[in-house]
């Protein structure tokens, strides 16, 4: 058997997604019942959740100016006039053996989805992004299936990638930019947890070089990060082996099983699925209004990839500092406030540093979140403006640091109040130099006769005289000097 | 258009959850292939560039406030329940894959 | 027959507002007709006498009050039992909803009930509405009052039987290609199916979401204007329903005819019709003509795509609506150990033949491959005919025809599905472009069968009809049943 690695040299794999995100409405899609994730099963019904007969369905304005922010961050084309349609298939979730959702005249199409990848920016195409009903839960009870209608009818945009994806890594940060986008924008909570985010996945691979898509296979129940990438190695090394062994893959929808770390094949019907979509009836065109779309792209914040970009082109943040700075819209705001206290050029990367490394450090030791830091920005700046103009060492800066995030005293003030400015005057620190250098003749003969090491020995006294106040930089300029090497 | 089989009202009637002895399905074929036949002058209709008319009535999707209305008492919803379990609705076992 | 069984919703309302009679007096009569005559007739197939009684009581509790009476405040209604009713049993004439009872109320009785109707129970029609003689039913046969050995028409034939032999005095009935107004013509009473989006379909079992509406089954048209402007109006819970104003439809009926264009059809007077109903829609062009209407004979060349159209497109929906009814969340389930059985059993037991065939027809209308040469083919004749009827009503301010083309038939006399499809012909187009339509008695055969002639109006006149169907029913009045 040939090994995958080499398999992987001659075979490309080829994968799209098609996710489903939860909206964050506070009633249903096509009725006014409430959402709740762990309500009491069958709690949250109407007549139209329940598809009781006469019952009709009134969309959710709040779903489409979700489903439309959306679309616009992602660049998406949207349809002025874009129509519901009925999704025929037999299934106990699915109270009216139907589902609405859209299929020749999506809200959005032709879109894209910025990645981060190995911290470059890559751009993946974005078929279509829908509008559709979510369906109830079945739980296998032995010999039956319990069905609970509470999620049935909460609305939920369907977001379909090109088939452009090429590893699973790639669709694991699909999955990640999404979830940070639809985050960021707070058009969906977004909580995994909760299945606000589910996955599918179609893959296939081909020889490198071959235009054509193989055949793919559907991996269904993918929904959590890790298990987007677990079931896609899964499902390309199954592809390549049985392709390697002289086997062909067959069309199918494979179900994806996290416990067993592996995926089988569900059971096809001796019928094929013929969905019969056809246009709503009970739905007429849903048309796009210019002012819609006009306080849709006036609401709309710069976007978290742009940030990324911004911070490392004009800030001079790291990639990999950049990339945590977005990974939370409230740290990213927390961060430009913070540049905004500080439009000094190239402070970006010093800032980004003191919150990353010192604030983060202190939330996560409390457990609260950037949104709860008792340390607003600008008084962040004020420490970072001590240490950049030298009046203190960064060493005391974290000193510094930790006072004020417990106290709430303003940096200055302690650092006013504990005397530890630090000593930057030639003149004072030329006489300790002096001192220092006087009452070690030995050292002084050893270091001039080529003793490096005793540098240090020279640097550590000044600082022992000075409480460690004397500005490094000076003292090390003073004592060459005064040392004559 | 091509006349109706008889595998073609079974497939059908599957695809519509039909169950139907065999008289019902030879009656089925018969009955629908005449129909369908009756129906077949429609094809020769040239509706080149016309719309298809999917309402009655020219008119906009209205679109509902985002509130959420008390819901249905479970009691309410489930009392038609043919066979249930406390506050849920049991069918068969689902198969693996019979639907999404 | 005499007395409040045939009193006009104008009659009761005014004795009831004059302290003349009490509305639960109006009831009491009113379930002693349907007691004594029902068994016969068998338009009724659940009772509400309980409701029906709090109702009247509360009529008559405002009356003593001196508050104001709603417009149809003592008037007893019955409802076509594709109407859902709260906690009244709802089964659209079929057995997979057998014994369903409803928690909720469609849009339509929370109306009549805030106008001060007091409803008295649902009345029978074929399966999910799909039928013209109520034989598809699947609980009772319902007779012709005019001759019990033939049907009532349908689907709403409960409704019309009811009206005609005085069991109600108005009922709603509902019409996706003629189930209003073809019974109401087979039954000598008046039928008026709104515009599409005039009256809310919240509540009301669909058959084909884009051709069913609600409409008055009266035995005058006042009697129906008064209902339809109970019933009207925009509806939130219906994204159908049409935000515009409704207009107090009574005004409408001492209007005349004088310097009204009426148009005839030719497409509709060219093929086989009844002699007598030809004779009878003559009568009533001179009727008219006399009254001061200026007669124009127009053309709708699309008119014979109608029924092919109607059938294809109705069926497709339903076969879309129908797909809940699988014995899960209510109605009727079949014994079956797997879920596939369970669905094809529940559904195979539970319908009758006419809801599989139409479910079938649909199913295949629908079918990926299908789709472009059937439903979406039909959907642009349904177009062409729209395109038609905007055409005339360039020249015409309404249309008359023959709401069929022949009267009431015999119990189990059409041979063939095709033969009983064949019969709606003149009805179908008015739902495929979403017209206003009505029928109104214009004459009895000599066998004293009723005559139904239809008038079809522009989108939101049903005022022209109304205006029209007066003149028709002052001139050509056919009286009440034997």
């Amino acid at each position: 058997m040939t090994e995958l690695a080499q398999l992987l040299k001659d075979f490309e794999p080829v994968i799209g997604l098609e996710v489903h995100v939860q909206l964050a409405t506070k009633s249903k899609a096509f009725s006014a019942s409430g959402i709740e994730f762990g309500a009491s099963p069958n709690s949250l019904t109407d007549p139209t959740v329940l598809g009781l007969p006469g019952s009709l369905p009134v969309f959710n304005k709040a779903a489409l100016e979700l489903a439309l922010k959306l679309g616009v961050a992602t660049g998406s084309q949207i349809r002025a006039k874009s129509r519901f349609a009925r999704k025929h298939y037999f299934y106990p979730d699915q109270p009216k053996n139907y589902q609405i959702t859209q299929f020749d005249e999506p809200l959005c199409e032709n879109g894209h989805l910025d990645l981060i990848v190995g911290g470059a920016v890559k751009r993946v195409k974005l078929q279509r992004i829908h509008l559709e009903e979510d369906a109830g839960k079945n739980t296998h009870v032995g010999a039956f299936s319990h069905v609970d209608l509470n999620r049935a009818g909460v609305p939920l945009c369907e977001v379909v990638s090109a088939p452009e994806l090429t590893s699973s890594e790639e669709a694991a940060e699909f999955m990640r930019a999404l979830h940070r986008l639809v985050r960021w924008l707070e058009i969906s909570e977004a909580d995994m947890e909760k299945g606000h985010l589910r996955c599918d996945a179609n893959v296939s691979v081909r020889l490198r070089g071959e235009d054509r898509l193989g055949t793919r296979t559907e991996l269904k129940n993918i929904n959590s990060f890790r298990f987007v990438q677990n079931a896609i190695d899964h499902e390309i090394a199954r592809q390549l082996r049985l392709i390697d062994s002289g086997g062909r893959v067959e069309r199918e929808t494979r179900l994806w099983d996290a416990d067993l770390g592996q995926s089988a094949p569900m059971r096809s019907k001796e019928e094929a699925n013929d969905y019969r979509y056809f246009p709503d009836p009970d739905l007429p065109v849903m048309v796009v209004e210019g002012a819609l779309m006009g306080n849709i792209l006036r609401s709309l914040p710069e976007l978290p990839v742009a940030r990324f970009e911004r911070y490392q082109k004009i800030h001079n943040v790291t990639a990999d500092d950049a990339r945590t700075l977005i990974s939370d819209r409230a740290l990213a705001e927390y961060f430009d406030a913070a540049l905004e206290a500080h439009p000094k050029d190239g402070s970006g990367r010093t800032i980004a540093n003191w919150m990353l490394t010192e604030l983060l450090g202190a939330l996560n030791k409390a457990g609260i979140t950037i949104a709860q830091s008792p340390m607003p920005p600008q008084r962040l700046i004020s420490l970072v403006k001590l240490v950049e103009e030298g009046t203190i060492s960064g060493k005391i800066g974290k000193e510094i640091f930790e006072e004020s995030y417990r106290t709430g005293e303003d940096p200055a003030a302690i650092v006013e109040r504990r005397g530890v400015q630090q000593i930057s005057d030639e003149a004072m620190l030329w006489a300790v130099v002096e001192k220092v250098v006087s009452a070690s003749p030995k050292q002084t003969t050893d270091y001039q006769g080529g003793k490096d090491s005793l540098f240090g020995y020279f640097v550590g006294q000044v600082m022992k005289e000075t409480q460690g106040r004397a500005n490094p930089v000076m003292t090390t300029d003073l004592l060459r000097k005064r040392l004559g090497r | 258009m091509p006349s109706l089989t008889r595998k073609e009202v079974e497939e059908i009637a599957l695809l519509a959850r039909l169950h139907m002895d065999e008289a019902a399905l030879a009656r089925m074929e018969s009955e629908l292939g005449a129909i369908l036949e009756h129906f077949s002058s429609i094809a020769a209709v040239d509706t080149t560039d016309i719309p298809p008319m999917t309402h009655a009535v020219p008119i906009e999707l209205p679109l509902r406030v985002d509130v959420a209305f008390p819901s249905l008492d479970a009691a309410d919803a489930l009392r038609a329940v043919p066979k249930r379990d406390g506050d849920l609705i049991v069918v068969p076992a689902i198969i693996a894959g019979s639907g999404e | 027959m005499s007395g409040v069984e045939l009193w006009s919703i104008a009659d009761i309302t005014r004795r009831i507002a004059a302290g003349e009679v009490t509305a639960a007096k109006i009831l009491t009569d009113t379930i002693a007709r349907i007691t004594e005559r029902d068994g016969e007739l068998g338009a009724y197939l659940a009772t509400d006498f309980e409701g029906a009684q709090t109702a009247a009581a509360l009529v008559d509790a405002m009356r003593s009050a001196n508050l104001p009476l709603g417009p149809l405040a003592g008037v007893p209604i019955a409802l076509k039992d594709m109407i859902v009713t709260k906690g009244v049993v709802t089964t659209a004439g079929s057995k997979i909803l057998d014994g369903w009872s409803p928690p909720y109320n469609a849009t339509v009785v929370e109306r009549l009930r805030a106008a001060g109707a007091v409803i008295v129970g649902k009345v029978n029609c074929d399966e999910f509405g799909m039928g013209s003689s109520t034989e598809n039913s699947a609980y009772k046969k319902t007779r012709n009052p005019w001759d019990a050995t033939r049907v009532p028409g349908g689907s709403s034939g409960g409704s019309s039987a009811a009206v005609a032999a005085g069991l109600c005095t108005a009922s709603l009935g509902t019409d996706t290609g003629g189930s209003i107004r073809q019974p109401a013509a087979f039954c000598g009473v008046v039928g008026l199916k709104p515009t599409y989006g005039r009256v809310s379909r919240w509540g009301i079992v669909a058959f084909a979401s884009s051709l069913d509406q609600v409409g008055p089954i009266a035995r005058s048209v006042a009697d129906a204007a008064l209902v339809l402007q109970a019933i009207s109006g925009h509806d939130p819970l219906d994204s159908t329903s049409l935000a515009q104003p409704v207009p107090q439809f009574s005004e409408s009926i001492a209007a005349g005819v004088t310097g009204l264009k009426v148009g005839l059809p030719k497409e509709y007077f060219a093929g086989e019709i009844d002699p007598e109903i030809r004779a009878a829609l003559d009568n009533t062009v001179a009727a008219l003509k006399e009254k001061g209407a200026e007669i124009i004979e127009v053309s709708l060349p699309h008119t014979e795509l109608a029924l092919p159209a109607y059938y294809i497109v109705a069926p497709a929906e339903a076969s879309s609506n129908l797909a809940r009814y699988d014995g899960i969340r209510y109605g009727t389930r079949a014994d079956a150990s797997d879920l596939l059985d369970l669905y094809c059993k529940t559904r195979g037991a539970g319908f009758g033949p006419e809801v599989k065939r139409r479910i079938m027809l649909g199913t295949y209308a629908l079918r990926s491959g299908y789709y472009d040469a059937y439903y979406k083919k039909a959907q642009q004749i349904r177009a062409l005919i729209k395109r038609d009827f905007d055409a005339a009503f360039e020249t015409v301010d309404v249309l008359l025809t023959p709401t069929t083309p022949a009267p009431a038939f015999a119990f189990e006399s059409k041979a063939t599905p095709l033969d009983m499809y064949l019969g709606d012909i003149f009805t179908l187009a008015c739902n495929l472009a979403g017209l206003p339509g009505m029928s109104v008695p214009c004459g009895l055969t000599k066998n004293r069968l009723p005559i139904g002639a239809q008038l079809l109006g522009k989108p939101l006149d049903e005022a022209t009809l109304i205006r029209t169907g007066a003149v028709i029913e002052s001139a050509l009045a056919i009286g009440a049943p034997p």
